[in-house]
């Protein structure tokens, strides 16, 4: 079944591509190449002249203590809010779907998050975890506990990661219930008959049959806690305290813009040009073809 | 095996009144076809049994005893879905075999179970293979086995063969027919198609509009539509209807009417068109009053021709005659 439009010639593909490969050329493999050049050099001070180094930079990166903290902050950040931004959206999906009516306005509730820009979610989760005069941190004090993310690296943590995973549930959850939805109902029905309970079709039936989305789901939300986060610990820690946020990303900026170490700077970008990619052929070759039934 | 009842059954959605009371007692190991067009009500009547619909009034009974507030699991019951419903993310014996893992039968007796199943419905090249990689034929077996492995004492069947094309329908009625017999359990089968419900049945429920018209042996509705809408529904073509005087109407079946020549029968009329079939002809005649009639004679009877008068005769003693709520008022 070929049902792909085949052009005829060579210049109208090309003509029609164009403007994507331009774009691509633009904001991709111009800034690309250009880290990749920078990240051979060592700047001076006065950013006058640029000494080569080679793989200087990434030699020094890879002996750094600082750096492999970083990597493994990026993992236990990007982890936890994949987990928890996928398991609440997953949780509510379920029960939207087991909801006919009403489910549109749930729906349009648990989108609103999605609308909301990285930087403002995380001035709105530090207002409400505010050490002076966050309504949250207020109930806890009630409560007996002290909260102070500003001190407490794991609270630190805790609150980037919250922030962080909130805006992402509803994009998670919209495909959630798509996938749910089409699992067709006789489906459930046949295995309730069969004699497995709730809980029991889920694992058995419903779960193994959302995998093609829920693996989506996971590169896709790897793929923003590594990037697309920044806005969010910008706002909140800046990367502390004692760098205990301070994921990749966010370690390009402050060592490049902060500290103006731009060789060092632009070799963590290429670090995690090549993250990216891995990331995307991983998607590709392995997900793609292993994960349908 | 079991016996099941349903005593004054209704279901409303909201206040919608889909099902209006429908009683039967089903013996054990009896075949029942539930029959009616589209959106009668046939698939919520079964799915009622099943426990996959509540019921709003009256009550179902299996084996004497009241399921109406048990789950589907525990209504040693097992369906067969209009779709097949089988598991895609799971191979063959995989689907047949669930049931009883679910249970927690030992390994060793499940694969007895799914071998058995599978040399029954002729599965077994196939038992490692997924559903997509099967024909329509065969996802239908799959789904039959799913159903037997398990020893239900009620199979419940949703028009299972509809998807299928004309020669695998009529190959696959047989062989249901063939399994239920052999295994001796009682069966629920819902289709639109009154043919599979004549071939099939032991009994039939003829639904019409919630409301079970006719219950009977399949010859026996033949012969004695309780209503028009039975007498209209089961027989192909369908009965023939003419306006009474009483305001009522006659119905006469296709194969009880002949041509004759046009003084010569009960009422006259011209033919339409005719059509050849072989062994029967089918001849399509507008009476005077407007009024259209089938006359199905045998192929070896000469055709008339087209836009020619003829006469219809048949015997008196064949007519049905129905009330005008369309009830059936001669005696039977
Ligand atoms: N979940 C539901 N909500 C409201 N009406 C329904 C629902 N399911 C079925 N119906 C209605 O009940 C009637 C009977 O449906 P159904 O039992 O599926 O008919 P059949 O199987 O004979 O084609 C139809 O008019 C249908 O629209
Ligand atoms: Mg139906």
């Amino acid at each position: 079944m070929e049902k792909r439009v085949t052009f005829k010639g060579l210049w109208l593909p090309l003509l029609l591509v164009a403007p994507q490969l331009a774009i691509t050329a633009v904001f991709f493999f111009y800034p690309a190449g250009q880290a990749i050049w920078q990240s051979l050099f060592i700047p001076d001070p006065f950013g006058l002249s640029m000494q080569w180094v080679g793989l200087g930079n990434f030699e020094y990166l890879l002996s750094d203590k600082y750096y492999r903290a970083s990597f493994v902050t990026t993992a236990v950040f990007s982890i936890l809010v994949t987990v928890v931004s996928m398991g609440v959206a997953l949780y509510l999906a379920v029960l939207a779907d087991r909801l006919i009516k009403g489910s549109g306005t749930y729906r349009t509730l648990l989108i609103w998050p999605y609308a909301v820009a990285p930087a403002v979610a995380g001035v709105l989760w530090l207002f409400m975890f505010n050490t002076r005069v966050g309504v949250v941190t207020w109930y806890l004090g009630l409560l007996g506990y002290d909260w102070n993310h500003v001190l407490n690296e794991n609270e630190a943590m805790g609150l980037v990661v919250i922030a962080s995973a909130w805006g992402r549930i509803s994009y998670n959850f919209l495909f959630f219930l798509a996938g749910l939805q089409a699992i067709p109902k006789s489906v459930i029905e046949a295995a309730a008959i069969d004699g497995a309970r709730f809980w029991t079709r889920f694992r058995t039936i419903v779960f193994p049959l959302l995998s093609p989305t829920t693996f989506f789901l996971l590169v896709v939300n790897i793929v923003y806690a590594f990037f697309e986060t920044f806005g969010v610990i910008h706002t909140i820690t800046s990367g502390g305290p004692q760098q205990a946020t301070t994921i990749l990303v966010y370690k390009v900026y402050s060592d490049g813009f902060v500290s103006q170490d731009l060789g060092s700077s632009a070799a963590q970008s290429v670090i995690l040009l090549v993250i990216v990619g891995a990331l995307t052929i991983f998607q590709f070759k392995f997900i793609e073809r292993r994960v349908h039934y | 095996m079991a016996t099941v009842t349903l005593e004054n059954l209704h279901k409303s959605y909201g206040k919608v009144a889909v099902i209006h009371g429908v009683d039967i007692d089903i013996k054990d190991g009896e075949f029942i076809v539930i029959v009616g067009p589209s959106g009668c009500g046939k698939s919520t009547l079964l799915r009622m049994v099943a426990g996959l619909e509540g019921v709003s009034d009256g009550e179902v009974r299996i084996d004497g005893k009241r399921v109406n507030e048990k789950e589907p699991m525990d209504r040693d019951i097992a369906m067969v879905f209009q779709n097949y419903a089988l598991y895609p993310h799971m191979s063959v014996a995989q689907n047949m075999g669930y049931g009883l893992k679910i249970a927690k039968t030992p390994k060793a007796e499940i694969d007895t179970r799914v071998a058995e199943a599978a040399r029954l419905l002729q599965l077994e090249p196939y038992l490692d293979r997924r559903p997509r990689e099967l024909s329509g034929g065969q996802r239908q077996r799959v789904a039959m086995g799913r159903a037997i492995v398990r020893r239900p004492s009620v199979f419940l069947f949703d028009e299972p063969l509809s998807n299928l094309d004309a020669k695998l329908r009529v190959q696959m009625r047989l062989e249901i027919k063939q399994l239920q017999r052999e295994l001796g359990v009682t069966a629920l089968y819902v289709t639109h198609d009154q043919v599979e419900a004549m071939t099939l049945a032991d009994r039939m429920i003829v639904m019409n509009a919630g409301v079970a018209e006719q219950i009977g042996a399949p010859l026996e509705v033949y012969a004695n539509p309780r209503t028009a809408f039975v007498a209209g529904f089961i027989g192909s073509p369908p009965t023939n209807f003419m306006a009474a005087p009483d305001g009522g109407q006659i119905g006469v079946r296709p194969e009880h009417v002949s041509v004759v020549a046009p003084d010569a029968g009960n009422v006259t009329g011209r033919v339409q068109y005719t059509e050849p079939l072989g062994a029967e002809t089918l001849v399509h005649v507008i009476l005077e009053n407007g009024e259209t009639a089938t006359v199905r004679q045998d192929g070896t009877v000469p055709i008339p021709a087209e836009k020619q008068d003829v006469g219809l005769a048949w015997d008196k003693a064949v007519e049905m005659r129905f009330g005008s709520d369309g009830v059936r008022v001669d005696a039977r």
